[in-house]
């Protein structure tokens, strides 16, 4: 992660763009002219602003964020691991390149009552798919068969919506948790 | 799973479009011109199909992914225990905040925990956090269980199709 970004680096005008962008981009032929139309920006000066922003890590990516259910990934699981500290980067590293896992932090613990410190999102068509994934992570963890380690399937949905940035409105998506890809990542 | 819905149809030229635009899009001039060419189809073709899949579903929503602390902004992971026939109220009482993004019911598969709601509270300032959490905790008479990230793994969104 970039955490060396100058937030005073950020002026009014890209935040001005970072705004009018939040929703999605208009599809049309040139969208950054569009939205340079709605803030009083020319096409230039709008994709300019939007590559600094990225190159930054503003702006982490550019692109499509996708419903995982219709695409078929029917079952998701957050799968938390309680690993020894130092232990905790190289499982990490060996996890997060695999193509079921959506998602891998590692999150300070809540003790006395919850140790865990690496969560990976597991997402597969069924139930069955996700356990199957999950036991191929424990077969690459340290201690195998003996790690401490909890699967945590989303069982309903109460509320998903993009976090907020920018007044207007709450359209913006983080890259957070489940889904969502949804689902995010705090 | 609840809400289960059938697959949509996508064709061949739909998942090597999902595939490549969960990976970054061209911040250029005609960008969906270059993504077109890529596909082999016209610029028209692309933008019906991006209409098409967004009318049906299969994508939320076509633009950036913010860095939401590179904005001044925090966001954390919290979970409750929450007695099973409290459940209802506690929902609403954690989803009326604003600062909640996300809001899971998580059933731990074969090692019950009592962590059955977890949720994501992003705020614009990071002090929020620590207020959004004693509200609830507040409102709700339960205790709220904290895990802010310490370090994301890098990986692409891959929904590989």
């Amino acid at each position: 992660m970039n955490s060396q970004i100058d937030l005073d680096a950020i002026t009014d005008a890209d935040r001005r763009v970072l705004e009018a962008i939040q929703g999605g981009l208009p599809l049309v032929p040139h969208p950054y002219a569009e939205i340079g139309l709605s803030i009083q920006m020319d096409e230039e000066e709008v994709i300019e602003r939007i590559r600094i922003l990225q190159q930054s890590g503003v702006i982490r990516r550019m692109g499509i964020i996708v419903h995982h259910r219709p695409l078929g990934y029917q079952a998701n699981a957050m799968v938390v691991w309680n690993l020894p500290e130092e232990q905790i980067e190289a499982f990490g590293n060996a996890v997060s390149p695999l193509d079921f896992v959506t998602l891998c932090y590692q999150r300070r613990a809540d003790l006395p009552r919850w140790p865990y410190t690496l969560y990976t999102m597991i997402h597969g068509k069924d139930r069955e798919s996700v356990l199957q994934r999950v036991e191929t992570l424990v077969e690459l963890s340290p201690l195998k068969q003996q790690t401490d380690y909890k699967v945590l399937f989303s069982s309903r949905r109460f509320k998903q919506q993009g976090a907020r940035y920018f007044n207007q409105q709450r359209t913006t998506t983080t890259q957070n948790d489940g889904a969502t890809q949804h689902h995010p990542a705090p | 799973m609840r809400n289960a819905s059938p697959v949509p149809v996508l064709d061949s030229i739909n998942h090597n479009l999902i595939n490549m635009l969960q990976g970054g899009f061209p911040i250029s001039e005609n960008p969906y011109q270059e993504i077109a060419n890529k596909v082999g189809i016209s610029e028209d073709e692309l933008l019906w199909r991006l209409e098409v899949m967004k009318t049906d579903g299969i994508y939320s929503r076509f633009g950036p992914l913010y860095n939401a602390v590179a904005l001044g902004g925090a966001v954390t992971l919290a979970a409750l225990a929450v007695p099973e026939k409290e459940f209802e109220r506690i929902t609403e009482l954690v989803n009326a905040h604003e600062e909640v993004a996300h809001n899971y019911q998580r059933a731990h598969h074969r090692s019950p925990t009592q962590f059955n709601m977890w949720f994501v509270i992003s705020t614009e300032t990071a002090d929020e956090i620590g207020q959004v959490i004693e509200q609830i905790e507040a409102e709700t008479e339960l205790t709220v269980y904290n895990m802010p990230k310490l370090k994301e793994y890098f990986l692409e969104l891959k929904f590989v199709l």
